[in-house]
């Protein structure tokens, strides 16, 4: 009887499992979830922010159109152009540029003083700019030609607001006869500003308007390359070895325990190694391409490893059982079966070493990359730089003009960067493979 | 499997290539950050006015590690110039010579001053070697004995001081900047405020004495910046009414932003510095291998083109970046020494 009480009320109170409890477990989970991405949302946000809202305006330069004469009395004083064109190279170009500027802004080209001032607009590479019209074209001996010249660095950041004009006169790097001559100029549409495709094909300057990451692009190509065709061959065929082949022993083990250790070393190390091996034992020349590269491609490689190897274990064995069962060699299991279905986490291994190495400038500094090239390098033998040695260059710098120049070479890298990580999802989703 | 045979065979010609010695056309010079700009402005002018000759490489990586390369032997595998933020010391001079590396000309390019500035928000600032001591020492003395510094606020070192927390951001250790800071306002600093002779008489050992002069304060007062001067710049801007150590030319790059002290009355300037009337300065050098001249194409012309006044002198571009000029009779010395091949 009272069994029958008890069970009849029994149903009416549901049994406790938490379930209350565990929903509140559970949308709490997803707040931190959602709270972690947040956080990680908005510093990307901040970093690219500060990054555009400062670097974006290196990608306009100033610069100043003025009608240049090439007058013989300047360039060619004692007229022996005929016989030695190369007398060419030595004639009064910041002479002409003075001229030009007294012509267009109306002070006398004698008056030293405002001379000096007028020069300070222009960027002493356009004396070099114009020598080489003229070695080119020795027939402008005597001509007069619209020319666009540089202006000079803090014209061009006085021009884009980035010097502050409210200070005294003496404590500011632009004076104001210079102000006034820049709105002389500009009222006149002689001072505009132009795409700065400097930026993207000169080489180091120490002058902020003509210095560009041509060089470091190309340096930093040339050790990406050099990284890919050296690291991504071998590690695969070093894990292939390790994870199809190698016995498993003490000695397999101690191998694999040392790579994942050299995956974890600082990257500084690997310079030191270069450089007693590469730069002063083999002999190779410092500050080279080639060198940074061999060895960038010892710093990725354990990367590339460790990642082929997780991506060969995870094909499913029964894969490799049914190729086996069909008569397939080991080795046809592998290149026909394993490694394909492998194929797009090796490819993500290697791209994230790439993406790594991209960004070094620790090893670089030791074998000599971290230095001013101004030449193109012809060979992967020549001196060249990286992409981030020239921000860590400029970041360093004095002048105002580069801090602009810094973060416009940072949004470079990061293009450089965004365009390597499309490449690799491009390139799963071809390899994807699905079973 | 192409892949692979293709790049086995890349990996034997790369090793293949670096066997063979190679001739270099150009000049490398690596060295001190301090004279990174002015050796850069030079190489980029001598790759411009001589066409025949490629653009020196300049590295940058400090003084120390610059004469280490400099001193590891003779041959085009090593680099030609090392640029210097002090002299050359008897030890690396050894090291050189061990190595094989016995022809040295030491070159002088001039002077870098290093001032005292504070954001260009704040009142001028007038401080003396001693201020700066009593300011920044770690121990100071009082009543004859060595005790901890307690200054807070710059008035309590020197009442026409304002009246604002002591906050200084000076370079770290490893800079040569350090050194020059130590030994012109620090030591110069404990004599004027008679601390050294009190000192001498606390601690015996000559060399430990010295130490205790210009040994800094660690609670905060006196910031050590390992960074470059684009950091103490970011630092000030975010303190206000701290003072920084800077090179001149940087300075001289950003006069829009920070405002120089004055030291011991005197206005750091190309002038006050080249007279001498500017107490804190020093003298940068570069050091060039003279087996290599004659070897290296254009190495014996940079050095001319170098110590010529129209890169060195008042009116050249780096007195415009702010080197200080040696004075004329000195700048004549140098280019006859150089021309001579006057060595170590």
């Amino acid at each position: 009887m009272s069994d029958a009480i008890l069970t009849a009320s029994v149903p009416a109170v549901r049994r406790d499992i938490g379930l209350k409890r565990r929903y509140a477990a559970e949308r709490r989970f997803r707040l931190y979830g959602l709270a972690a991405i947040t956080i990680g949302l908005v510093f990307l946000a901040l970093l690219l922010t500060s990054v555009v809202r400062k670097g974006y305006t290196a990608f306009v330069q100033t610069e100043i159109s003025l009608p240049v004469t090439f007058s013989e009395a300047l360039v060619d004083p004692t007229n022996k152009r005929a016989e030695d064109p190369q007398i060419l190279a030595k004639g009064k170009y910041d002479k002409v540029i003075r001229e030009a500027l007294a012509a267009q802004l109306g002070f006398d080209a004698k008056d030293l003083k405002s001379g000096k001032a007028a020069d300070q607009l222009i960027s002493p590479s356009a004396r070099v700019e114009l020598r080489d019209m003229v070695l080119a074209d020795p027939s402008l001996v005597g001509k007069t030609i619209d020319v666009s010249l540089l202006a000079e660095g803090n014209i061009d950041s006085a021009n884009k607001g980035q010097i502050d004009l409210s200070v005294p006169e003496a404590r500011r790097k632009v004076k104001d006869q210079q102000l006034t001559w820049m709105q002389q100029l500009k009222d006149a549409g002689k001072l505009k500003f132009a795409f700065n495709t400097g930026l993207f094909v000169n080489g180091a300057s120490s002058r902020p308007e003509a210095a560009g990451l041509g060089v470091a692009a190309i340096g930093s190509a040339v050790m990406m390359l050099i990284v890919l065709a050296l690291s991504l061959p071998i590690g695969v065929a070093a894990s292939i070895y390790l994870e199809e082949f190698a016995p498993k022993n003490k000695f397999t083990d101690l191998i694999e325990v040392n790579i994942n250790n050299l995956a974890a070393v600082p990257s500084i190390v690997y310079g030191l190694l270069g450089l007693s091996v590469f730069v002063n034992f083999l002999g190779m020349p410092r500050s080279a391409a080639v060198v940074g590269g061999l060895v960038l491609t010892l710093m990725t490689l354990p990367t590339i490893i460790i990642a082929t190897r997780a991506s060969l274990k995870a094909v499913p064995p029964s894969i490799r059982s049914a190729a086996l069962g069909l008569g397939a060699s080991k080795m046809q299991m592998i290149f026909h079966h394993v490694l394909p279905l492998a194929m797009p986490g090796v490819l993500t291994g290697a791209i994230i070493g790439l993406a790594h190495a991209l960004g070094e400038t620790a090893p670089l500094l030791l074998i000599g990359m971290v230095a001013f090239v101004a030449n193109y390098p012809v060979t992967p033998m020549d001196p060249s730089t990286a992409l981030p040695v020239q921000i860590y260059m400029w970041a360093n710098e004095a002048e105002r003009a580069f801090v602009e120049r810094t973060s416009g070479a940072i949004m470079v890298l990061l293009v450089f960067l965004i365009l390597m990580n499309l490449g690799a999802v491009l390139l799963r989703r071809r390899f994807e493979r699905r079973w | 499997m192409n892949f692979i045979r293709f790049s086995a065979a890349a990996l034997v010609a790369s090793v293949a290539f670096a066997g063979a010695a190679h001739a270099r056309d150009q000049i490398q010079i690596a060295g001190s950050s301090t004279v990174l700009p002015y050796a850069k402005i030079v190489a980029e002018a001598f790759g411009e006015a001589n066409s025949q000759f490629k653009t020196p490489v300049v590295e940058s990586g400090g003084t120390g590690a610059g004469l280490k390369e400099f001193c590891k032997g003779v041959g085009p595998d090593t680099i030609d110039i090392a640029n210097a933020s002090r002299k050359i010391k008897d030890d690396e001079l050894k090291a050189c010579k061990d190595a094989g590396v016995t022809a040295i000309s030491e070159i002088k390019i001039g002077y870098d001053g290093i001032v005292f500035a504070t954001d260009a928000s704040n009142k001028d600032f007038v401080l003396t070697d001693k201020d700066l001591y009593l300011a920044l020492a770690a121990q100071v003395v009082v009543d004859g004995k060595l005790v901890d510094n307690t200054a807070k606020k710059w008035s309590d070192v020197n009442k026409d001081l304002p009246d604002e927390d002591i906050m200084a951001f000076v370079p770290g250790e490893k800079h040569g900047t350090r050194e020059v800071f130590e030994q012109k306002v620090m030591d110069a600093g404990c004599k004027a405020a008679g601390a050294a002779d009190v000192i001498k008489g606390l601690i015996s050992d000559a060399k430990e004495a010295a130490a205790a002069c210009h040994k800094l304060r660690k609670d905060r007062m006196a910031v050590d910046i390992d960074g470059d001067y684009t950091e103490t710049l970011a630092r000030i801007a975010a303190n206000k009414t701290a003072v920084g150590v800077f090179g001149l030319s940087f300075y001289e790059n950003n006069t829009d932003k920070l405002k120089v002290s004055t030291v011991n009355g005197v206005t750091p300037s190309v002038e006050t510095i080249a007279s001498g009337e500017y107490p804190v300065s020093r003298p940068l050098f570069f050091y060039v291998k003279n087996a290599h001249l004659g070897v290296i194409p254009g190495l014996k012309e940079y050095v001319e083109f170098f110590t010529s006044d129209d890169m060195i002198g008042p009116e050249g571009p780096l007195a415009e970046y702010g080197l200080v000029p040696a004075p004329d009779a000195e700048r004549e010395q140098i280019r006859s020494d150089a021309s001579a091949g006057k060595t170590l």
